[in-house]
């Protein structure tokens, strides 16, 4: 018996435009039904265009996701020229992506989850009083402090990026800005001003002792810095209870470069892990306001149903890869690539903790790994090379945005786009059920959510959407 | 004075790229400024019911709504409905909202070029059906009528860009909370002429490039990208030169070209934005205020009177020849 019927939005501190619709029985969720309200047709506008306009259309799909985007499009298209960034190109162009993802994962962490805790509803709690003085909105000193961490940390984007977001540096063949020995130190230095604004406030103490922690009792424990302060509030409210996941985990793996990518590909399902079938990839349309069959991305269209049939709720078409949902993001990333930490949290339930703990564990290890990429930078070498298009043909760019697996399919026909298909992180994580009546991972993790009485905007649900870090945007492009 | 931000039919970046803004960041800029947020979508608390009270109090005039930004074009597909983007929780359009609310404000700012003239959410067929607030490219009207004057008389006032510049969004906002922006302060389509009034050429580094006529032939390449690449940095307006982007930056010096994202329909260029369109092996395109004859006349001398050093280091991705020094007359 449903006790109320909810809509909860508008839904801030997301990424772009998200309702949801709750059932409510016995104070907790009995189902949810996520609804990305906004068409906008990104796929259709690059088609018959210059392939090469892929570069300068797909990021802007997104402003927090755009390099994300932007290095998709430069896989899609060198894969059909059989083209591959220079070594060093792919390590600056990795570098540019690492600092994209980290910020969003700053951002998120600080402006986006945290403040929801500050709130009065927690006033009698403990660390309520701290996390108010860190994280309130707009005003919090911890959110403050991140945010001009996050500025400066840009700078490094400002310099081989041109701009953020919306940059065109990264091309098929490598990155069209070469750095010099001058400016490989000053990066070196922007990458230390990073870390100490790490070890003074997020971590409060050495990042390679986060990286380190090996389960989810040890970083419970932790103790330091804001991410002690989540880590206390996560124990005292049962974080880790709280929209737990399904266990399915995609990622297409991190960070591309000559000898592999920095974080692994896999698909995690039952606690094993193999390959990825991206031909197994299927996009259904059954409850999405799109017309057209059920397709893999290489054959899919886009064609919204300007009736909003009433047997579908989102803009969102539902991916699943053999049949069944999977979610992705730092969590699932971690996971797969075999971090201790990730696994525990995953294989205790994957929920609310686990997903904001993994995004604070990828910041430590994406700190290292920008050191080694910044490091590792010869200025002598070529950064970029070149390939004619093909008249026709096609390519596949799979990378990992801070959301986790995004994916471009890309079809040349007679040398303009015939065909370009997306399916971005969150189109995985919110999507719609399916034909079968499956739910999508957020309208299953939600299920069992507290709604306490008189709450129309229950926090609960707040933080389980909050944890998955959606990117409303990238979903529907 | 109360700011609304609203995040119609774009991707979000012109917020993205205000919380960019360095000494001092945003929070502090608006707060210095006497600018109170009502509610942003990506950094204010509130969700769902808060937010809708708020936005039918203002509705109601109940709250007085000095400065009303909006991100992003509106969509009014399908059929005239604006139902391709509902604002969540609401049961109404994001296009009925904007028109509902725009009467009410003080002063409305178009925040980017996608709420100014649609931008890139209305590229090529325009699937949604989109517009900026008061043009359709670079037509007058759009969701609001050419007509529209906010409370002050200003039209909208349209920070356009692609992202917009943290900079110029905020001196935007600083000015009008302290009245120093008046009609005449805007362009002929209505951007801030303290941005607009400069072209994007304005400090370029690779200005010398230009003057001789010495081009790079490909992305990577130090030259000039003008004739080659569809750089239209001599006919885009924008100080991105002169007021680095994120530190030190700019599209031109990260190595790829201005694409005139400043402007009404630049997501449609009618050709590939990395390639300038020629006619008869002759780039198309004058830069500004530029006479033909003349800007033909004195290319094909600079380029012939290109310095070797400028010739070599154009096509290549490094300085390979560093510039003459000379010794002080004794």
């Amino acid at each position: 018996m449903t006790d109320a019927r909810l809509v909860v939005g508008p839904f801030n501190r997301v990424e772009g435009d998200l309702e949801v619709h709750l059932d409510v029985t016995d104070g907790a969720v009995a189902s949810a039904r996520v609804n990305a309200p906004l068409f906008r047709g990104f796929e259709r506008m690059l088609e018959g265009r210059d392939p090469r306009d892929a570069l300068t259309i797909t990021p802007r799909i997104c402003g927090i996701c755009s390099i994300s985007q932007s290095a998709a499009a430069a896989r899609a298209l060198g894969a059909a020229q059989g083209l591959d960034p220079t070594p060093q190109g792919a390590r600056v162009a990795a570098l540019i992506h690492a600092v994209e993802n980290t910020c969003d994962h700053l951002t998120h962490f600080y402006l986006f989850f945290m403040p929801d805790f500050a709130r009065p509803v927690y006033s009698a709690r403990p660390w309520h009083g701290q996390v108010a003085e860190r994280f309130t909105a707009m005003q919090g000193s911890g959110a403050r402090n991140a945010l001009t961490a996050r500025a400066k940390l840009m700078h490094i984007l400002g310099l081989l990026a041109g701009k953020w977001p919306h940059t065109l540096a990264i091309q098929p063949g490598g990155v069209t800005r070469r750095p010099s020995a001058a400016e490989r130190v000053r990066i070196r230095s922007d990458l230390r001003g990073f870390r100490r604004f790490l070890e003074r406030d997020l971590f409060g103490a050495p990042v390679e002792d986060f990286v380190a922690l090996a389960s989810q009792d040890a970083a419970m424990d932790w103790g330091h810095g804001d991410a002690g302060l989540f880590l206390r509030l996560a124990a005292d409210l049962d974080l880790a209870a709280l929209g737990r996941g399904g266990g399915r985990y995609l990622s297409f793996g991190a960070y591309p470069m000559a000898d592999g990518p920095a974080f692994a590909p896999g698909l995690w399902q039952n606690g094993k892990l193999r390959a990825p079938d991206t031909d197994a990839i299927l996009e259904d349309v059954s409850h999405a306001w799109m017309l057209g069959a059920s397709a893999h991305p290489s054959q899919g269209v886009t064609e919204p149903d300007l009736d909003m049939r009433d047997t579908a709720y989102s803009w969102c078409k539902a991916p699943r890869m053999g049949g069944r949902p999977l979610e992705c993001g730092a969590l699932a990333r971690q996971v797969i690539d075999g971090h201790p930490l990730a696994r525990d949290l995953a294989a205790q339930g994957g929920g609310v903790l686990a997903r904001v703990a993994a995004r604070l564990l990828e910041i430590a290890r994406t700190q290292l790994l920008m050191e080694e990429l910044a490091q590792g930078i010869d200025p002598e070498a070529r950064f970029m090379q070149r390939a004619d298009l093909p008249r026709d043909g096609q390519g596949v760019g799979l990378v990992e945005a801070a959301r986790g697996a995004l994916g471009h399919w890309l079809r040349i026909e007679d040398g303009h786009i015939k065909s370009y298909q997306i399916i971005a992180p969150t189109t995985w994580n919110f999507s719609p059920r399916d034909a079968a009546g499956t739910p999508g991972p957020l309208e299953a993790a939600l299920v069992g959510a507290p709604v306490a009485p008189g709450e129309d905007t229950p926090i609960a649900v707040q933080h389980i959407v909050r944890s998955f870090d959606p990117c409303m945007v990238c979903t529907v492009h | 004075m109360n700011l609304l931000w609203l995040q119609a039919s774009g991707c979000g970046g012109c917020t993205m790229s205000l919380l960019c803004a360095e000494d001092p960041d945003v929070f502090d800029s608006l707060q210095d400024a006497g600018i109170t947020v009502l509610w942003h979508p990506a950094f204010s608390l509130e969700s769902g019911t808060e937010v809708r009270a708020t936005l039918e109090r203002i509705e109601r005039g109940e709250i007085p709504l000095d400065l009303f930004c909006v991100e992003g074009a509106i969509a009014r597909g399908p059929r005239g409905t604006g139902r391709f983007q509902m604002l969540s929780g609401t049961g109404r359009s994001m296009m009925d909202w904007v028109t509902a609310l725009a009467p009410h404000a003080r002063h409305v700012v178009a925040v980017g070029s996608c709420a100014a003239y649609g931008g890139v959410t209305t590229a090529g067929d325009n699937p949604s059906d989109a517009a900026g607030l008061q043009y359709e490219g670079a037509h007058d009207g759009g969701v609001l009528p050419a007509d529209f004057r906010d409370k002050s008389g200003l039209p909208v006032i349209n920070v356009a860009g692609c992202p917009t510049h943290p900079g110029w969004v905020l001196e935007t906002l600083m000015l009008l909370a302290d009245g120093a922006l008046g009609a005449d302060d805007l362009d002929s389509y209505a951007r801030p002429r303290f941005y607009a009034d400069h072209l994007v050429h304005h400090g370029c580094s690779k200005n010398e490039f230009y003057e001789y006529k010495a081009s790079a032939t490909e992305l990577s390449e130090m030259g000039c990208m003008m004739e080659h690449l569809g750089c239209v940095g001599t006919q885009t307006v924008g100080d991105c030169n002169i007021r680095p982007w994120n530190g030190a930056g700019s599209c031109t010096s990260g190595g790829y070209p201005c694409i005139n994202c400043t402007a009404p329909e630049f997501e449609n260029p009618r050709h590939a934005f990395t390639q300038t369109p020629k006619v008869a092996g002759i780039p198309v395109g004058l830069p500004t205020d530029m006479p033909k004859a003349w800007f033909m006349a004195l290319a094909s001398l600079s380029k012939a009177a290109t310095p070797p050093r400028l010739a070599e280091n154009a096509t290549s991705d490094r300085l390979d020849v560093p510039p003459t020094v000379r010794k002080p007359r004794s």
